[in-house]
């Protein structure tokens, strides 16, 4: 009997592309190409070594506008066997609270699991609550900011980064582990996964009532919080001077200025 | 479903994270802001302590300035495990009510917080800044967005209770008072040892790295992914060294494993504001600015002039680390010996 691992994940917008309009003091937004959660990259990773060394099948579930589908395309182009989009108007504004219950119903009816794999968390909203919620909702063990796992005999172990130390942890499967981001090297996805990808049948799109969400628990309506407020924060103007290497003295230069400034105290 | 008004919910709940018999400093720090919002809402601040054989930080917590202690003792809460101390959790909050809950944003302090609200369906504001009353009484719970050049103001309008996780080292830890009296509440909990889901099978603490501390220090000098391993953090040492400087790192360079988590800069890292940031290959990536934009004055090495972390630099030069920061170095020294002050290590501003 293999594996089954379930990796949720997010599309968000490219976070190295995102700059500030310096004339707004705003995020420039348009044109931004979306990729998936750098974090779930792990995650997937993670996923597909564990499969490769122990066996079974490796499934993605994402929740969002059926653009999102691109995500799950590349999940497959990577080596997951089969994804689920959970994609339904009367889920659009879900704060955590509405999105973990989701989540947990979506990967209740793909069923039959013994991790849950997702990111630590999202770096466009970053709150790393949706994983935790998640066991809740399922009431299963959670592990997160884990680098390393290892699984044996219904047991799930796994070192997670602390802020002051390394920590390994023992639960029963299933269990949901959220991932640090960088603990590993995501694969790129191949030819051969890509056309798998587009072939039919691999991804399948459910709605809210196909995985038995509750309507009534849904959506921005069913959200607890509210953003009220966004306040622009106005930061110091920078002197931008910005010297080459290549013209003499640069060194020299820099740091007669940092003396000038009065941050170096030297003579 | 909410089955009490909102205002019937009373009270202000910071929970008390320990260790090794110590209450943890992001934990401190929120009995003070605790404590403000408390006063401005004219209610009460309770300190929640779930653990086993920690009667006695239910007194330090009092002299920090909680009012009363929520002591939540069982066998089962003897090491910390998520499903046991959120299951604890959940039944305080329904028995006691609560109108805000406040967690640190440490790691375990966010997967609890995050385990909770999903299981008594509340609204929790993840990693705030800062904190206000709204004229309507609730909670503005606000976070830094979009890298840090926005502020969302988060408000749960109809749950209870308010929930939120706050950022270590943004608030200031409240004055200690030996004669401050308060109560403490011992809470009843019936738990089994089945709830606890994940057990410490290991622990590697992290070794104490540097003498300066990152947070105090009135210089950074910083390494990203530019510096291509772990050995290069040398040179950045020594020219930390040269100027009376603490060194940090981008998350990549820390998540590379090349320096430890506890001096990454930015979003999910530390927030400083020195007299002085270097940011040295490090490209920008909005997450590292809002660690380090509220610095005095930024100094960027880089070899690619598009590099975002040029646009908030006031100085940079655009080159090869490897050539640039030996020559800052050997000038530094050379200063020196010119007969000039000592660069001496600068002390922070308040």
């Amino acid at each position: 009997m293999g594996l089954k691992i379930i990796v949720c994940i997010k599309q968000v917008p490219k976070a190295q592309e995102l700059r500030i309009d310096p004339k707004t003091n705003t995020l420039k937004r348009a044109g931004v190409e979306s990729v998936i959660n750098p974090p779930d990259r792990n995650a997937l990773e993670m996923a597909l070594r564990l499969v490769e060394r122990h066996g079974g099948k490796t499934v993605v579930v994402s929740m969002g506008p059926p653009f999102f589908d691109a995500s799950l395309h590349e999940a497959i182009g990577m080596g997951i066997d089969e994804g689920f989009l959970l994609t339904d108007r009367a889920l659009g504004g879900s704060d955590t609270v509405p999105t973990a219950y989701a989540l947990s119903k979506t990967v209740e009816k793909v069923g039959d699991y013994d991790l849950i794999l997702c990111g630590e968390e999202t770096t466009d909203s970053s709150t790393g609550h949706v994983g935790p919620g998640m066991a809740g909702h399922l009431r299963i063990p959670q592990i997160t900011y884990v680098s390393k796992v290892g699984l044996k005999d219904g047991w799930v172990e796994a070192t997670r980064t602390l802020e002051y130390g390394l920590e390994t942890r023992r639960g029963r499967t299933p269990a949901l582990l959220t991932v640090n981001f960088g603990c590993n090297t995501p694969r790129e996805p191949t030819l051969l996964g890509k056309i798998r990808a587009k072939r039919g049948g691999v991804i399948k799109i459910w709605n809210a009532a196909d995985v038995g969400a509750d309507y009534s628990k849904i959506g921005l309506r069913n959200s607890p919080t509210v953003v009220s407020k966004m306040e622009t924060v106005v930061l110091p103007e920078r002197k931008g001077i910005i010297l080459d290497n290549g013209q003499r003295d640069a060194v020299s230069k820099l740091l007669g200025m940092l003396a000038d400034e009065g941050v170096l105290r030297v003579g | 479903m909410v089955e009490l008004k909102p205002d019937q919910y009373r009270g202000i709940w910071v929970y008390l994270e320990h260790r090794n018999g110590a209450i943890f400093k992001g934990s401190i720090q929120l009995i003070g802001e605790g404590g403000r919002i408390a006063k401005e809402l004219g209610t009460e601040l309770s300190g929640v302590l779930l653990g086993h054989g920690i009667r006695d930080l239910a007194q330090e917590a009092i002299e920090y300035g909680v009012e009363t202690v929520i002591l939540g003792e069982h066998d089962v809460l003897k090491e910390y495990s998520p499903n046991a101390y959120c299951l604890a959790l959940a039944k305080l909050v329904k028995r006691r009510k609560p109108e805000v809950v406040l967690f640190s944003a440490s790691k375990n302090g966010r997967a609890l917080a995050g385990r909770l609200h999903a299981e008594i369906e509340t609204g929790l504001a993840a990693d705030c800044t800062a904190f206000e009353v709204t004229d309507e009484g609730l909670l503005a719970m606000i976070r830094p967005a979009f890298g840090g050049r926005s502020l969302a103001h988060i408000l749960c309008k109809e749950h209870r209770p308010q929930m939120a996780s706050a950022r270590p080292n943004v608030f200031a830890i409240p004055a200690r008072d030996p004669s401050r009296r308060g109560r403490v509440s011992r809470a009843r909990l019936r738990l089994s040892p089945s709830d606890i889901d994940t057990e410490i099978v290991a622990f590697e603490e992290f070794p104490d790295v540097q003498e300066v501390k990152l947070e105090d220090s009135a210089i950074v000098v910083a390494g990203g992914y530019g510096m291509r391993g772990p050995e290069n953090f040398r040179i950045l040492r020594d020219l930390a060294r040269e100027l009376g400087g603490a060194v940090a790192a981008s998350r990549k360079a820390a998540d590379s494993g090349w320096v430890p988590k506890e001096i990454q800069v930015g979003q999910t890292g530390k927030t400083v504001r020195p007299r002085l940031y270097f940011a040295v290959g490090i490209s920008g990536a909005v997450q590292h600015l809002a660690g380090m934009q509220e610095s005095d004055v930024i100094v960027a090495v880089n070899k690619d002039p598009r590099a975002p972390i040029f646009e908030i630099a006031d100085y940079g030069i655009v080159g090869d680390l490897f050539q640039i920061v030996p020559k800052m170095i050997e000038e530094l020294r050379a200063m020196k010996h010119d007969g000039g002050e000592a660069p001496s290590p600068a002390t922070i501003r308040t």
